[in-house]
Protein backbone atom coordinates (compact mmCIF):
# COMPACT_ATOMS: atom_id res chain seq x y z
CA UNK A 1 0.00 0.00 0.00
CA UNK A 2 1.38 3.34 -0.90
CA UNK A 3 1.88 6.17 1.98
CA UNK A 4 -1.48 8.96 2.09
CA UNK A 5 0.29 11.19 4.86
CA UNK A 6 4.40 10.81 5.17
CA UNK A 7 6.01 12.80 7.98
CA UNK A 8 9.61 13.37 7.58
CA UNK A 9 12.04 14.80 10.47
CA UNK A 10 9.05 16.86 12.07
CA UNK A 11 9.82 19.20 14.93
CA UNK A 12 7.63 21.45 16.99
CA UNK A 13 9.04 23.91 19.21
CA UNK A 14 6.38 26.10 21.03
CA UNK A 15 7.45 30.07 21.81
CA UNK A 16 8.10 28.55 25.80
CA UNK A 17 11.04 26.30 24.31
CA UNK A 18 8.98 23.25 24.72
CA UNK A 19 9.56 20.54 22.36
CA UNK A 20 6.15 18.95 21.48
CA UNK A 21 7.52 17.25 19.04
CA UNK A 22 11.56 15.65 17.89
CA UNK A 23 12.20 14.52 14.82
CA UNK A 24 9.05 13.10 14.15
CA UNK A 25 8.91 10.24 10.78
CA UNK A 26 5.47 8.47 10.35
CA UNK A 27 4.09 7.06 7.35
CA UNK A 28 0.10 6.42 7.02
CA UNK A 29 -0.75 3.92 4.44
CA UNK A 30 -3.83 4.40 2.55
CA UNK A 31 -7.14 3.07 3.62
CA UNK A 32 -5.94 1.85 7.39
CA UNK A 33 -7.00 3.06 10.55
CA UNK A 34 -4.31 3.88 12.38
CA UNK A 35 -4.68 4.22 16.02
CA UNK A 36 -1.63 6.95 17.47
CA UNK A 37 -1.03 6.11 21.30
CA UNK A 38 0.33 8.17 24.37
CA UNK A 39 -0.05 9.77 27.61
CA UNK A 40 -1.15 13.08 28.01
CA UNK A 41 0.84 15.57 26.42
CA UNK A 42 2.57 13.11 24.66
CA UNK A 43 2.48 15.51 21.06
CA UNK A 44 -0.76 13.59 19.51
CA UNK A 45 -2.91 16.81 19.01
CA UNK A 46 0.21 18.81 18.02
CA UNK A 47 1.32 16.28 15.41
CA UNK A 48 -2.60 16.18 14.41
CA UNK A 49 -2.64 20.25 14.54
CA UNK A 50 0.48 20.17 12.52
CA UNK A 51 -0.78 17.79 9.47
CA UNK A 52 -3.98 19.67 9.02
CA UNK A 53 -2.95 23.22 9.38
CA UNK A 54 -3.64 24.67 12.33
CA UNK A 55 0.06 24.50 13.78
CA UNK A 56 2.93 25.49 12.14
CA UNK A 57 5.71 22.93 12.26
CA UNK A 58 9.22 24.53 13.40
CA UNK A 59 11.28 21.81 11.12
CA UNK A 60 10.37 18.78 8.83
CA UNK A 61 8.10 18.20 6.08
CA UNK A 62 4.61 16.23 5.56
CA UNK A 63 3.37 15.43 2.68
CA UNK A 64 -0.95 14.83 2.30
CA UNK A 65 -1.33 12.59 -0.50
CA UNK A 66 1.42 13.49 -1.96
CA UNK A 67 1.17 17.33 -1.54
CA UNK A 68 3.35 19.75 0.79
CA UNK A 69 0.77 21.13 3.18
CA UNK A 70 2.96 24.20 3.39
CA UNK A 71 3.24 25.07 -0.55
CA UNK A 72 0.62 23.02 -1.76
CA UNK A 73 -1.92 23.83 1.19
CA UNK A 74 -5.41 23.76 -0.85
CA UNK A 75 -5.13 20.18 -2.21
CA UNK A 76 -3.10 18.68 0.77
CA UNK A 77 -6.13 19.97 3.27
CA UNK A 78 -9.05 19.32 0.81
CA UNK A 79 -8.27 16.03 1.38
CA UNK A 80 -8.85 16.17 5.16
CA UNK A 81 -11.42 15.66 7.32
CA UNK A 82 -10.97 17.07 11.17
CA UNK A 83 -12.51 16.17 14.49
CA UNK A 84 -10.79 17.40 17.13
CA UNK A 85 -10.23 16.77 20.48
CA UNK A 86 -12.79 19.27 22.28
CA UNK A 87 -16.26 19.99 21.46
CA UNK A 88 -15.50 23.40 19.47
CA UNK A 89 -19.63 24.39 18.02
CA UNK A 90 -21.50 27.29 16.82
CA UNK A 91 -24.20 26.97 19.93
CA UNK A 92 -27.19 28.83 17.99
CA UNK A 93 -26.31 27.02 14.63
CA UNK A 94 -29.03 24.11 13.50
CA UNK A 95 -27.02 20.88 12.81
CA UNK A 96 -27.47 20.99 8.85
CA UNK A 97 -26.36 24.72 8.56
CA UNK A 98 -23.27 24.00 10.52
CA UNK A 99 -22.84 20.83 8.20
CA UNK A 100 -23.31 22.78 5.33
CA UNK A 101 -21.49 25.40 6.08
CA UNK A 102 -17.78 23.00 6.58
CA UNK A 103 -18.68 22.01 3.33
CA UNK A 104 -18.76 25.45 1.44
CA UNK A 105 -15.69 26.00 3.63
CA UNK A 106 -13.84 23.23 2.19
CA UNK A 107 -14.92 24.74 -1.85
CA UNK A 108 -17.49 21.62 -2.27
CA UNK A 109 -20.54 22.72 -4.16
CA UNK A 110 -23.60 22.21 -2.54
CA UNK A 111 -24.78 18.35 -2.09
CA UNK A 112 -27.86 17.92 0.16
CA UNK A 113 -27.87 14.21 -0.56
CA UNK A 114 -24.36 13.78 0.84
CA UNK A 115 -25.31 15.60 3.45
CA UNK A 116 -28.51 13.85 4.53
CA UNK A 117 -26.67 10.52 4.17
CA UNK A 118 -23.74 11.98 6.41
CA UNK A 119 -26.07 12.83 9.05
CA UNK A 120 -28.41 9.66 8.89
CA UNK A 121 -25.46 7.25 8.76
CA UNK A 122 -24.32 9.21 12.49
CA UNK A 123 -28.19 8.72 13.59
CA UNK A 124 -28.39 12.42 13.50
CA UNK A 125 -31.10 13.17 10.98
CA UNK A 126 -33.93 13.61 13.19
CA UNK A 127 -32.13 16.44 15.00
CA UNK A 128 -31.03 18.50 11.53
CA UNK A 129 -33.05 21.47 12.51
CA UNK A 130 -32.21 21.80 16.45
CA UNK A 131 -30.13 24.39 17.49
CA UNK A 132 -26.55 22.50 17.89
CA UNK A 133 -26.56 23.90 21.92
CA UNK A 134 -29.99 21.61 22.75
CA UNK A 135 -27.69 18.47 21.68
CA UNK A 136 -26.13 16.19 24.26
CA UNK A 137 -22.64 15.80 24.24
CA UNK A 138 -22.57 12.32 22.36
CA UNK A 139 -24.49 14.33 19.76
CA UNK A 140 -22.22 17.07 19.35
CA UNK A 141 -19.19 14.83 19.00
CA UNK A 142 -21.06 13.50 16.09
CA UNK A 143 -21.75 16.85 14.44
CA UNK A 144 -18.21 17.73 15.00
CA UNK A 145 -18.02 14.04 12.88
CA UNK A 146 -20.31 15.60 10.33
CA UNK A 147 -18.70 18.83 9.89
CA UNK A 148 -15.45 16.44 8.82
CA UNK A 149 -17.12 14.06 6.69
CA UNK A 150 -19.25 16.61 4.93
CA UNK A 151 -16.55 17.71 2.12
CA UNK A 152 -15.70 13.62 1.36
CA UNK A 153 -12.10 13.34 3.01
CA UNK A 154 -10.00 10.84 2.01
CA UNK A 155 -8.61 11.25 5.23
CA UNK A 156 -10.11 11.18 8.41
CA UNK A 157 -8.50 12.32 11.73
CA UNK A 158 -10.38 11.42 14.77
CA UNK A 159 -8.68 13.20 17.53
CA UNK A 160 -10.17 10.88 20.71
CA UNK A 161 -13.68 10.58 19.32
CA UNK A 162 -15.04 8.13 22.29
CA UNK A 163 -14.54 10.70 25.03
CA UNK A 164 -17.15 11.01 27.00
CA UNK A 165 -19.36 8.91 24.93
CA UNK A 166 -21.12 6.34 26.51
CA UNK A 167 -20.58 2.12 26.57
CA UNK A 168 -23.47 2.04 22.97
CA UNK A 169 -22.39 5.04 21.62
CA UNK A 170 -18.96 4.43 21.24
CA UNK A 171 -20.07 0.86 19.84
CA UNK A 172 -22.14 2.92 17.07
CA UNK A 173 -19.27 4.97 16.14
CA UNK A 174 -16.74 2.09 15.81
CA UNK A 175 -19.43 0.54 13.35
CA UNK A 176 -19.55 4.37 11.71
CA UNK A 177 -15.46 4.19 11.42
CA UNK A 178 -15.54 0.36 10.20
CA UNK A 179 -18.22 1.58 7.26
CA UNK A 180 -15.98 4.68 6.55
CA UNK A 181 -12.89 2.61 5.88
CA UNK A 182 -14.59 0.02 3.75
CA UNK A 183 -15.53 3.58 2.10
CA UNK A 184 -12.09 3.95 1.48
CA UNK A 185 -11.04 6.45 3.95
CA UNK A 186 -7.83 6.54 5.84
CA UNK A 187 -8.65 6.60 9.30
CA UNK A 188 -6.12 8.14 12.00
CA UNK A 189 -7.10 8.44 15.32
CA UNK A 190 -5.87 9.34 18.92
CA UNK A 191 -7.33 7.61 22.10
CA UNK A 192 -6.77 7.10 25.57
CA UNK A 193 -9.39 4.09 25.35
CA UNK A 194 -6.85 1.52 24.65
CA UNK A 195 -9.49 -1.21 24.04
CA UNK A 196 -10.24 1.34 21.32
CA UNK A 197 -7.44 0.82 19.27
CA UNK A 198 -7.33 -2.99 20.03
CA UNK A 199 -10.59 -3.22 18.43
CA UNK A 200 -10.20 -0.92 15.75
CA UNK A 201 -6.83 -0.27 14.59
CA UNK A 202 -4.75 -2.14 11.76
CA UNK A 203 -1.27 -0.37 12.80
CA UNK A 204 -0.60 1.27 16.19
CA UNK A 205 2.21 4.25 16.75
CA UNK A 206 3.20 4.84 20.03
CA UNK A 207 4.11 8.68 20.80
CA UNK A 208 5.97 9.66 24.24
CA UNK A 209 7.48 12.75 25.43
CA UNK A 210 6.98 14.14 21.60
CA UNK A 211 8.63 10.74 19.84
CA UNK A 212 7.58 7.66 17.94
CA UNK A 213 9.06 5.26 20.22
CA UNK A 214 7.10 2.53 18.23
CA UNK A 215 4.79 1.69 15.11
CA UNK A 216 4.14 -1.96 14.33
CA UNK A 217 1.32 -3.84 12.97
CA UNK A 218 -1.30 -4.58 15.89
CA UNK A 219 -1.46 -8.13 15.78
CA UNK A 220 2.56 -8.52 15.13
CA UNK A 221 3.01 -5.74 18.51
CA UNK A 222 0.18 -7.92 20.41
CA UNK A 223 2.47 -11.23 19.52
CA UNK A 224 5.79 -9.59 19.78
CA UNK A 225 5.53 -7.81 23.38
CA UNK A 226 2.75 -10.19 24.56
CA UNK A 227 3.10 -11.06 28.60
CA UNK A 228 1.58 -14.15 29.73
CA UNK A 229 0.92 -14.04 33.42
CA UNK A 230 0.93 -17.57 35.43
CA UNK A 231 -1.25 -17.03 38.64
CA UNK A 232 -1.43 -19.75 41.17
CA UNK A 233 -3.98 -20.23 43.75
CA UNK A 234 -2.31 -21.69 47.15
CA UNK A 235 -3.64 -24.04 49.20
CA UNK A 236 -1.49 -22.66 51.94
CA UNK A 237 -0.66 -19.33 52.64
CA UNK A 238 2.98 -18.80 52.03
CA UNK A 239 5.04 -16.15 54.83
CA UNK A 240 7.88 -16.44 52.27
CA UNK A 241 9.29 -17.40 49.18
CA UNK A 242 11.27 -20.49 49.89
CA UNK A 243 15.11 -20.21 48.98
CA UNK A 244 14.88 -23.04 46.28
CA UNK A 245 12.86 -20.67 44.07
CA UNK A 246 14.60 -17.51 43.92
CA UNK A 247 16.14 -18.17 40.34
CA UNK A 248 12.27 -17.31 39.23
CA UNK A 249 10.55 -13.87 39.45
CA UNK A 250 8.02 -14.49 41.11
CA UNK A 251 5.52 -12.33 43.14
CA UNK A 252 4.08 -13.48 46.41
CA UNK A 253 0.51 -11.64 46.55
CA UNK A 254 -3.12 -11.57 48.27
CA UNK A 255 -0.90 -11.78 52.02
CA UNK A 256 0.77 -15.29 50.67
CA UNK A 257 -2.41 -16.60 49.01
CA UNK A 258 -1.16 -16.08 45.36
CA UNK A 259 2.02 -16.71 43.44
CA UNK A 260 2.23 -14.83 39.97
CA UNK A 261 4.59 -15.36 37.29
CA UNK A 262 4.96 -13.50 34.40
CA UNK A 263 6.51 -14.85 31.20
CA UNK A 264 7.45 -13.91 27.41
CA UNK A 265 5.19 -16.30 25.23
CA UNK A 266 8.17 -15.25 22.97
CA UNK A 267 11.55 -16.49 24.59
CA UNK A 268 12.37 -20.20 23.62
CA UNK A 269 11.77 -21.18 27.40
CA UNK A 270 8.63 -20.36 29.42
CA UNK A 271 10.29 -21.79 32.24
CA UNK A 272 6.41 -23.04 33.54
CA UNK A 273 7.94 -26.74 33.48
CA UNK A 274 10.87 -25.99 35.96
CA UNK A 275 8.71 -23.67 37.86
CA UNK A 276 6.05 -26.39 38.50
CA UNK A 277 8.35 -29.13 39.17
CA UNK A 278 10.57 -27.27 41.90
CA UNK A 279 7.06 -25.82 43.33
CA UNK A 280 6.23 -29.59 43.81
CA UNK A 281 9.80 -30.15 45.11
CA UNK A 282 9.61 -27.52 47.82
CA UNK A 283 6.41 -28.85 48.89
CA UNK A 284 4.30 -25.42 47.80
CA UNK A 285 0.66 -27.07 46.57
CA UNK A 286 -2.09 -25.57 44.96
CA UNK A 287 -6.01 -25.35 44.19
CA UNK A 288 -6.03 -23.73 40.86
CA UNK A 289 -4.04 -21.73 38.47
CA UNK A 290 -4.82 -19.45 35.58
CA UNK A 291 -3.09 -17.64 32.49
CA UNK A 292 -3.85 -14.54 31.43
CA UNK A 293 -2.30 -12.57 28.09
CA UNK A 294 -1.19 -9.21 28.57
CA UNK A 295 -3.49 -6.57 27.07
CA UNK A 296 -2.47 -3.86 24.41
CA UNK A 297 -2.67 -1.67 27.44
CA UNK A 298 -0.28 -3.08 29.58
CA UNK A 299 2.07 -3.39 26.64
CA UNK A 300 1.68 0.71 26.51
CA UNK A 301 2.30 1.28 30.16
CA UNK A 302 5.18 -0.48 29.58
CA UNK A 303 6.24 1.22 26.53
CA UNK A 304 5.66 4.70 27.83
CA UNK A 305 7.53 3.81 31.28
CA UNK A 306 10.82 2.56 29.56
CA UNK A 307 11.03 5.06 27.03
CA UNK B 1 -9.70 30.87 -5.49
CA UNK B 2 -12.44 28.86 -2.95
CA UNK B 3 -15.11 31.44 -3.77
CA UNK B 4 -17.39 28.90 -2.11
CA UNK B 5 -15.48 28.97 1.09
CA UNK B 6 -15.96 32.83 0.95
CA UNK B 7 -19.10 32.61 0.29
CA UNK B 8 -19.74 29.89 3.49
CA UNK B 9 -18.27 32.57 5.81
CA UNK B 10 -20.08 35.99 4.36
CA UNK B 11 -23.41 33.90 4.94
CA UNK B 12 -22.19 32.62 8.06
CA UNK B 13 -21.74 36.15 8.97
CA UNK B 14 -24.80 37.25 7.73
CA UNK B 15 -26.65 34.85 9.38
CA UNK B 16 -25.60 35.66 12.56
CA UNK B 17 -26.44 39.25 12.00
CA UNK B 18 -30.13 38.31 11.15
CA UNK B 19 -30.51 36.68 14.31
CA UNK B 20 -29.42 38.74 16.72
CA UNK B 21 -31.11 41.84 14.70
CA UNK B 22 -32.24 44.02 17.51
CA UNK B 23 -28.79 44.06 18.73
CA UNK B 24 -26.97 44.84 15.47
CA UNK B 25 -30.08 47.06 13.55
CA UNK B 26 -32.29 48.48 15.70
CA UNK B 27 -30.07 49.30 18.76
CA UNK B 28 -28.01 51.71 16.85
CA UNK B 29 -30.78 53.28 14.53
CA UNK B 30 -32.61 54.02 18.44
CA UNK B 31 -29.76 55.53 19.93
CA UNK B 32 -29.26 57.97 16.53
CA UNK B 33 -33.09 59.16 16.95
CA UNK B 34 -32.07 59.68 20.27
CA UNK B 35 -29.18 61.92 19.08
CA UNK B 36 -31.33 64.06 16.81
CA UNK B 37 -34.23 64.54 19.63
CA UNK B 38 -31.29 65.75 21.72
CA UNK B 39 -29.02 67.31 19.38
CA UNK B 40 -30.66 67.96 16.53
CA UNK B 41 -34.23 69.40 18.19
CA UNK B 42 -33.99 70.42 22.14
CA UNK B 43 -30.29 72.08 21.41
CA UNK B 44 -29.75 72.81 18.19
CA UNK B 45 -33.34 74.86 17.96
CA UNK B 46 -30.82 76.97 20.22
CA UNK B 47 -28.11 76.88 17.54
CA UNK B 48 -28.01 78.78 14.63
CA UNK B 49 -26.97 77.86 11.44
CA UNK B 50 -23.67 75.95 11.11
CA UNK B 51 -22.04 77.30 7.40
CA UNK B 52 -25.47 77.90 5.78
CA UNK B 53 -26.80 74.16 7.72
CA UNK B 54 -29.28 73.94 10.15
CA UNK B 55 -27.56 72.37 13.23
CA UNK B 56 -29.93 69.36 12.90
CA UNK B 57 -28.93 68.43 8.86
CA UNK B 58 -25.98 69.51 10.15
CA UNK B 59 -24.79 66.91 12.53
CA UNK B 60 -26.22 63.92 10.02
CA UNK B 61 -22.98 62.93 8.31
CA UNK B 62 -21.38 62.89 11.68
CA UNK B 63 -24.10 60.65 13.08
CA UNK B 64 -23.87 57.94 10.23
CA UNK B 65 -19.98 58.30 10.59
CA UNK B 66 -20.14 57.43 14.59
CA UNK B 67 -22.90 54.29 13.97
CA UNK B 68 -20.86 53.23 11.16
CA UNK B 69 -17.24 53.18 12.41
CA UNK B 70 -18.37 51.62 15.93
CA UNK B 71 -20.45 49.06 14.31
CA UNK B 72 -17.73 48.07 11.51
CA UNK B 73 -15.14 47.72 14.47
CA UNK B 74 -17.78 45.68 16.77
CA UNK B 75 -19.03 43.48 13.77
CA UNK B 76 -15.64 42.38 12.51
CA UNK B 77 -13.97 42.22 16.03
CA UNK B 78 -16.84 40.24 17.46
CA UNK B 79 -17.13 37.94 14.27
CA UNK B 80 -13.27 36.54 14.45
CA UNK B 81 -12.82 37.00 18.03
CA UNK B 82 -16.16 34.56 18.68
CA UNK B 83 -14.26 31.33 16.87
CA UNK B 84 -11.37 31.86 18.26
CA UNK B 85 -13.41 32.26 21.70
CA UNK B 86 -15.38 29.01 21.15
CA UNK B 87 -12.70 26.92 19.65
CA UNK B 88 -14.06 26.74 16.05
CA UNK B 89 -11.33 28.58 14.17
CA UNK B 90 -9.87 24.96 13.79
CA UNK B 91 -11.88 24.81 10.83
CA UNK B 92 -11.30 27.65 8.97
CA UNK B 93 -7.57 27.26 9.72
CA UNK B 94 -8.07 23.58 8.72
CA UNK B 95 -9.71 24.73 5.92
CA UNK B 96 -8.53 24.76 2.02
CA UNK B 97 -8.78 28.66 2.31
CA UNK B 98 -6.12 31.88 1.97
CA UNK B 99 -5.63 33.96 4.07
CA UNK B 100 -7.11 36.40 1.97
CA UNK B 101 -10.24 34.41 1.21
CA UNK B 102 -10.51 34.87 5.41
CA UNK B 103 -10.70 38.37 5.60
CA UNK B 104 -13.05 38.57 2.19
CA UNK B 105 -15.46 36.67 3.92
CA UNK B 106 -15.34 37.99 7.18
CA UNK B 107 -14.54 41.92 6.80
CA UNK B 108 -16.85 41.67 4.04
CA UNK B 109 -20.20 40.94 5.78
CA UNK B 110 -19.02 43.19 8.57
CA UNK B 111 -18.80 45.92 6.02
CA UNK B 112 -22.05 45.19 4.02
CA UNK B 113 -23.66 45.25 7.92
CA UNK B 114 -22.66 48.89 8.65
CA UNK B 115 -23.26 49.86 5.12
CA UNK B 116 -27.01 48.61 5.74
CA UNK B 117 -27.02 50.29 8.85
CA UNK B 118 -25.75 53.40 7.70
CA UNK B 119 -28.18 53.60 5.04
CA UNK B 120 -31.24 52.72 7.44
CA UNK B 121 -29.65 55.69 9.69
CA UNK B 122 -29.79 58.23 6.65
CA UNK B 123 -33.32 56.77 6.11
CA UNK B 124 -34.19 57.30 9.26
CA UNK B 125 -32.59 61.09 9.60
CA UNK B 126 -34.51 61.72 6.48
CA UNK B 127 -37.79 61.33 9.25
CA UNK B 128 -36.14 64.12 11.24
CA UNK B 129 -34.70 66.91 9.37
CA UNK B 130 -35.02 67.41 5.36
CA UNK B 131 -32.01 65.68 3.72
CA UNK B 132 -30.45 67.25 0.06
CA UNK B 133 -27.23 65.04 -0.86
CA UNK B 134 -25.36 66.27 -3.41
CA UNK B 135 -22.85 63.77 -3.97
CA UNK B 136 -24.59 60.47 -3.57
CA UNK B 137 -22.16 58.86 -5.20
CA UNK B 138 -19.14 60.29 -3.21
CA UNK B 139 -21.46 59.49 -0.54
CA UNK B 140 -21.50 55.71 -1.12
CA UNK B 141 -17.81 55.66 -2.04
CA UNK B 142 -16.83 57.26 1.41
CA UNK B 143 -19.33 54.80 3.57
CA UNK B 144 -17.75 52.06 1.88
CA UNK B 145 -14.30 53.20 1.75
CA UNK B 146 -15.14 54.02 5.84
CA UNK B 147 -16.88 50.61 6.48
CA UNK B 148 -14.19 48.99 4.67
CA UNK B 149 -11.48 50.21 6.59
CA UNK B 150 -12.66 50.52 9.80
CA UNK B 151 -13.83 46.69 9.93
CA UNK B 152 -10.39 45.56 8.56
CA UNK B 153 -9.65 47.38 12.07
CA UNK B 154 -12.02 45.60 13.90
CA UNK B 155 -10.58 42.38 12.64
CA UNK B 156 -7.26 43.36 13.71
CA UNK B 157 -8.92 44.01 16.91
CA UNK B 158 -10.48 40.82 16.99
CA UNK B 159 -7.75 38.78 16.33
CA UNK B 160 -5.44 40.60 19.10
CA UNK B 161 -7.97 40.49 21.74
CA UNK B 162 -7.58 37.79 23.96
CA UNK B 163 -10.49 38.37 26.23
CA UNK B 164 -14.30 40.38 26.28
CA UNK B 165 -12.05 43.49 28.26
CA UNK B 166 -10.06 44.24 25.63
CA UNK B 167 -12.68 43.84 22.39
CA UNK B 168 -14.21 46.59 24.63
CA UNK B 169 -11.54 48.32 25.43
CA UNK B 170 -9.94 50.36 21.87
CA UNK B 171 -13.61 50.91 20.63
CA UNK B 172 -14.50 52.70 24.06
CA UNK B 173 -11.54 54.06 25.10
CA UNK B 174 -10.14 54.98 21.56
CA UNK B 175 -12.88 55.07 18.91
CA UNK B 176 -15.60 56.78 20.52
CA UNK B 177 -13.36 59.74 21.75
CA UNK B 178 -11.81 59.96 18.52
CA UNK B 179 -15.28 60.15 16.89
CA UNK B 180 -16.97 62.61 19.37
CA UNK B 181 -14.01 64.71 19.08
CA UNK B 182 -13.87 64.10 15.61
CA UNK B 183 -16.67 67.05 14.41
CA UNK B 184 -19.54 64.99 14.29
CA UNK B 185 -21.09 67.27 15.63
CA UNK B 186 -19.61 70.65 15.24
CA UNK B 187 -17.09 72.03 12.76
CA UNK B 188 -13.50 72.12 13.44
CA UNK B 189 -13.52 75.51 12.17
CA UNK B 190 -15.73 76.54 15.50
CA UNK B 191 -12.47 75.65 17.92
CA UNK B 192 -9.80 77.74 19.05
CA UNK B 193 -6.94 77.69 16.88
CA UNK B 194 -4.66 75.34 19.19
CA UNK B 195 -7.44 72.72 18.95
CA UNK B 196 -8.21 73.05 15.36
CA UNK B 197 -4.01 72.06 14.71
CA UNK B 198 -4.52 69.37 17.13
CA UNK B 199 -7.58 68.09 15.69
CA UNK B 200 -6.02 68.06 12.28
CA UNK B 201 -3.75 64.73 13.97
CA UNK B 202 -7.22 62.54 14.44
CA UNK B 203 -8.19 60.56 11.60
CA UNK B 204 -11.42 60.64 12.34
CA UNK B 205 -11.70 64.39 11.25
CA UNK B 206 -10.96 63.28 7.76
CA UNK B 207 -13.63 60.80 7.56
CA UNK B 208 -16.49 63.28 8.63
CA UNK B 209 -15.55 66.05 6.81
CA UNK B 210 -14.94 64.24 3.98
CA UNK B 211 -18.11 62.69 4.08
CA UNK B 212 -19.94 65.78 4.87
CA UNK B 213 -19.09 67.43 1.92
CA UNK B 214 -20.44 64.27 -0.10
CA UNK B 215 -23.58 65.61 1.22
CA UNK B 216 -23.18 69.80 1.45
CA UNK B 217 -20.25 70.74 0.12
CA UNK B 218 -18.88 72.09 3.24
CA UNK B 219 -15.68 70.34 4.69
CA UNK B 220 -13.03 70.97 7.04
CA UNK B 221 -10.28 70.02 4.83
CA UNK B 222 -9.91 69.10 1.68
CA UNK B 223 -11.72 66.29 0.28
CA UNK B 224 -8.64 64.96 -1.58
CA UNK B 225 -7.11 65.25 2.07
CA UNK B 226 -9.95 63.02 3.48
CA UNK B 227 -9.98 60.49 0.41
CA UNK B 228 -6.50 60.55 0.70
CA UNK B 229 -6.55 59.86 4.76
CA UNK B 230 -8.64 57.33 4.75
CA UNK B 231 -7.02 55.42 2.00
CA UNK B 232 -3.43 55.75 4.17
CA UNK B 233 -5.40 54.47 6.98
CA UNK B 234 -6.94 51.36 4.89
CA UNK B 235 -3.31 50.48 3.67
CA UNK B 236 -2.19 50.64 6.84
CA UNK B 237 -4.67 47.89 8.18
CA UNK B 238 -4.17 46.33 5.39
CA UNK B 239 -0.39 46.00 5.87
CA UNK B 240 -1.31 45.08 9.38
CA UNK B 241 -3.45 41.68 8.18
CA UNK B 242 -0.77 40.53 6.02
CA UNK B 243 1.76 40.42 9.20
CA UNK B 244 -0.75 38.56 11.55
CA UNK B 245 -1.27 36.00 8.91
CA UNK B 246 1.90 35.70 7.61
CA UNK B 247 3.42 35.54 11.00
CA UNK B 248 0.46 33.25 12.71
CA UNK B 249 0.18 35.66 15.23
CA UNK B 250 -2.51 34.54 17.90
CA UNK B 251 -3.92 32.50 15.38
CA UNK B 252 -1.94 29.57 15.07
CA UNK B 253 1.24 28.38 17.60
Amino acid sequence: MSSIISVANLSKTYGSGFKALKNVNLDIKRGEIFALLGPNGAGKTTLISIICGIANPSEGRVLVGGEDIQTSYRKARSLIGLVPQELHTDAFESVWATVSFSRGLFGKPKNPAHIEKVLKDLSLWDKKDNKIITLSGGMKRRVMIAKALSHEPQILFLDEPTAGVDVELRKGMWEVVRGLQQSGVTIILTTHYIEEAEEMADRIGVINKGEIVLVEDKTTLMQKLGRKRLTLHLQNKLGALPESLSQYKLDLCNSGATLVYDYDTKGERTGITSLLSDLRTAGIRFNDLDTTQSSLEDIFVDLVRTS
Amino acid sequence: MNHRAIRAIYLFEMARTWRTLLQSIVSPVVSTSLYFVVFGAAIGSRISQVEGVSYGTFIVPGLIMLSVLTQSIANASFGIYFPKFTGTIYEILSAPISYFEIVLGYVGAAATKSIILGLIILATAGLFVPLHIHHPVWMLAFLVLTAVTFSLFGFIIGIWADGFEKLQMIPMLVVTPLTFLGGSFYSIDMLPSTWRTLALLNPVVYLISGFRWSFYEIADVSVSVSIGMTVAFLAICLAVIWWIFRTGYRLKN
